[in-house]
């Protein structure tokens, strides 16, 4: 296959820093699961206590997967941990796949790979390589990890090297999709939703219809039962359904022409409508329409997160075991309280991303160089930044309250508990003001200088650092004073403070006004 | 020229870090004019559109644009000027057409029949999105917004890099009664043809400065017109005629070239030798635009 070799060993080079993170990110994922537990719970009757509460939950086992031996730590783990591996590999996968392939051929570089000595397969080929090799060692250093922990050798290969599978079939997911559309953008759409319902095709056949949970490759995975059983046969599914969508890739790429997608580009509005120049201040309305597809998404992801959180109800405190709650700093007298006000935490900086991203996307206008026939126009720079300032604002709250609600509601469909819905909605919205801090952060950097945007994560990783890591490694107070979210009242668990609420919001409000004071006074472009 | 120029620029200075992009730039468009602006790739074209435009800053000099500061009033005054890029982005997701309106409308108005006309003209799919359009499609989606506007002033970057040869010619004829309607235009081209066709005067631009202004028939006044004449006996004294270059006589035959000035004399030498017949060539654009894009890669190989 002349070209391959070449190709990938470009296509690794680049990626080199990429593939390392997610491999990583998995690897830590698992290990760091089976360590904490074995830390958790002070002896083993804690530990089946906390499996016999677990299993008989059935929002946990929809949100994980089928209960089976929870009384072990590598069940356990398993059990946590491999329906959000099969999501983090299916995503790395796509990613790799995407980049090489579908992202190559719309932004036309594909086309000059192609005029040189290159086999018509080599590009699809050299980037599903990439995937399938990042995919091996992350399964490898899973169960090498697992191993060390120290689990049994034979089940810590099976998770590792299921793992490894699950990523497969997504890789050859990724690669049917990239046939499919034009844009990029779509085709990870096409499998992020494909990874969506084989995530909840498992989780309703775990809860009550197994034979759902047979037509999903999450489902595959842990059916391979290590630590309660192994068995590898369904490793079998994994890889020939992989194989079988790369087969049936190569046969949907020789049916359709290089640059296109086999689905043909749909036509649209051949006039502006009236939101997109009248109704709204231009300046918003194309704003919302180049972030609205953004905005709905995470509303929708926030809600469904929240929601889920809260159908865990009143059992958490059975779940999290003795000493988990500890690692937050909560009074164990409030155990659910503190659950839900911590819940509340990790969906405001989930809520951040959106924030962040969306303060990040005018960059993306003025790299591309559209902002500069924008204001070749009667369109102020203000005006212009503006606009996207206000989607900004306007989509935090949004997914700031929805996730809050929705937790509310989770919790109030499980416990019938109706008051829930305020009592977990109201405190949340107070993390609006976190959020918009780390969001004015990103416009303060884009406006004084637009490659300094990406500095911006910098604070919100921070931020999830200190949440995770604040109380297990004792962190000093002033790191800890460097994320928004410390300062917040840990509402419902704590009294609500008004004050660091104001602060912050002033705070975000004068890092954003400096933002755009910047922003008029620089070169664009 | 009595009216106020539209635009002028008196010893503008840009830098980006150590380097200069526009060094001291002397440019004047005269109202109802449409002014060729040329040079080399990377002599400062884009960089002055830029500034005059307001998305970039200028670090000394003067710079008026419709008699006001470009950085400063710059949304005020692009309500009264209409740009296009060499190189038109469109946003993925909005239709040509939706781009159209979105850019007539935040530049103060389209004439909605006109915008039908240019896009029937231009043979544009104004329900195709962004992404699924040609480079030379993207252009006319910028250039049916800009001519669909109510404007005194069209600035286009290299609007035709992407365009076919009849649509070409469409955009000249929309240009020539953009002028004929009192607008001015500053157009910054390669192709020669359209420039010769369509531009009142012309400024060349090197590294940064302004070479050469004038209209065609100026500049070429200062370029050497090539003879070639069969001559009744052997020409005495054209050699020594100043203003005459690279002369070739093969016996009774001469070939060389002439300054403007030395045209007269030149010919006076030819006469006295008895002309049988005589070929003259006014130096063409390509020959006067290499000349000065020529001397630029000289210096550059001198300062290296």
């Amino acid at each position: 296959m002349t070209g391959w070799w070449v190709l990938l060993r470009g296509h690794l080079r680049r990626d080199r820093w990429m593939v390392l993170l997610w491999v990583l990110g998995g690897t830590v994922l698992y290990w760091s699961q089976a360590v904490s537990l074995e830390g958790l719970y002070e002896d083993q009757a804690a530990l089946d206590r906390s499996a016999a509460t677990m299993a008989s939950n059935a929002a946990l086992i929809a949100m994980a997967g089928p209960a089976r031996a929870l009384d072990t730590i590598g069940g356990n783990t398993f059990w946590q941990i491999s329906a959000f591996a099969v999501i983090l590999v299916g995503l790395m996968s796509m990613f790799l796949v995407g980049r090489h392939t579908r992202a190559e051929e719309e932004s036309g570089r594909d086309e000059l790979l192609r005029s040189t000595a290159v086999n018509r397969h080599a590009p699809l080929l050299a980037g599903l390589s990439v995937a399938l090799i990042a995919n091996l060692v992350l399964g490898v250093l899973v169960a090498l990890s697992l191993t060390s922990v120290p689990l049994a050798a034979a089940d810590s290969w099976g998770a590792g090297l299921g793992l490894t599978g699950a990523g497969w079939f997504f890789s050859g997911v990724a690669l049917v999709a990239a046939q499919l559309t034009r844009s990029t953008r779509a085709m990870y759409g096409i499998v992020g939703a494909a990874i969506g319902v084989a995530y909840v095709l498992r989780a309703i056949g775990d809860v009550g219809a197994p034979a759902l949970s047979w037509l999903s490759p999450i489902g595959w995975y842990q059916a391979m039962h290590p630590w309660s059983g192994l068995r590898w046969w369904p490793l079998l599914l994994l890889v020939t359904g992989g194989a079988a969508l790369v087969c049936g890739a190569v046969a949907l790429f020789h049916r359709r022409d290089i640059g296109s997608g086999l689905w043909a580009a749909t036509a649209g509005p051949a006039a502006a409508s009236v939101g997109l120049t009248r109704g709204l201040p231009i300046a918003l309305g194309l704003a919302w329409r180049l972030q609205r597809g953004a905005v709905i998404g995470w509303t929708i992801g926030l809600l469904l997160m929240g929601f889920s959180y809260g159908t865990l109800g009143d059992s958490v405190g059975d779940v999290i075991g003795d000493r988990g709650l500890d690692l937050f700093g909560v009074d164990p007298n409030d155990v659910i309280d503190g659950f839900y006000a911590v819940a509340i935490v990790m969906l405001a900086l989930t809520a951040s991303g959106f924030g962040v991203s969306s303060a990040i996307r005018p960059h993306g206008e003025e790299a591309s160089g559209r902002v500069e026939d924008l204001l070749a126009t009667g369109l102020t720079r203000q005006g212009w930044l503006l606009g996207h300032t206000l989607v900004t604002i306007a989509g935090s709250v949004l997914v700031v309250a929805v996730a809050g609600f929705g937790l509310g509601l989770g919790y109030a469909t499980t416990t019938g508990d109706w008051g829930a819905v305020l009592r977990l909605g109201v405190p949340a919205l107070a993390y609006v003001a976190p959020v918009l801090l780390l969001s004015s952060i990103a416009r303060l950097l884009y406006g004084l200088r637009q490659d300094l945007v990406q500095i911006a994560w910098v604070p919100l990783a921070l931020a999830v650092v200190v949440l995770i890591l604040a109380e297990p490694l004792q962190l000093p107070a002033w790191i800890r004073g460097l994320s928004p979210f410390e300062h917040m009242a840990l509402a419902p668990a704590e009294e609500f403070r008004l004050t660091p609420v104001l602060v912050l919001l002033a705070t975000a409000g004068a890092s954003s006004g400096l933002g755009h004071v910047a922003f008029r006074e620089r070169d664009i472009g | 020229m009595t009216t106020t120029p539209v635009i002028e620029t008196r010893g503008l200075v840009k830098t980006f870090g150590a380097f200069r992009a526009l060094d001291a730039l002397d440019l004047t468009v005269g109202a109802g004019e449409v002014h060729g602006f040329l040079g080399p790739n990377g002599a400062g074209k884009s960089t002055t559109i830029r500034i005059l435009l307001g998305l970039l800053r200028k670090d000394t000099g003067r710079v008026t644009l419709l008699g006001g500061d470009p950085w400063r009033q710059a949304a005020e005054l692009h309500r009264r000027l209409a740009y296009v890029p060499g190189e038109v982005n469109l946003w993925p997701n909005l239709t040509g057409g939706e781009t159209i309106d979105l850019l007539g409308r935040l530049r103060g108005g389209l004439d909605p029949a006109r915008r039908e006309e240019l896009i029937g003209r231009f043979e544009l799919d104004p329900t195709k999105r962004g992404r699924s359009y040609s480079k030379g499609n993207r252009q006319k989606v910028a250039l049916v917004a800009a001519l669909a506007s109510d404007v005194e002033l069209l600035l286009l970057d290299e609007p035709t890099s992407g365009l076919d040869p009849l649509m070409e010619e469409v955009f000249q004829e929309y240009v020539e009664r953009f002028r004929a309607n009192g607008g001015s235009v500053l157009l910054s081209s390669h192709i020669l043809a359209e420039v010769e066709r369509l531009c009142d005067r012309v400024s060349i631009i090197r590294a940064g400065r302004v070479v050469e202004s004038g209209t065609l028939a100026d500049l070429r006044h200062l370029t050497r017109t090539s003879v070639e004449a069969e001559l009744a006996g052997p020409p005495d004294g054209l050699a020594e005629l100043a203003g005459v270059h690279d002369l070739h006589v093969t016996g009774n035959q001469a070939r060389f070239q002439v300054e403007s000035n030395a045209i007269d004399a030149a010919l006076g030498a030819l006469h006295r030798a008895g002309v049988r017949t005589l070929v003259s060539q006014p130096p063409t654009l390509e020959e006067l635009f290499l000349r000065h894009y020529g001397d630029t890669v000289r210096a550059d190989e001198g300062e290296s």
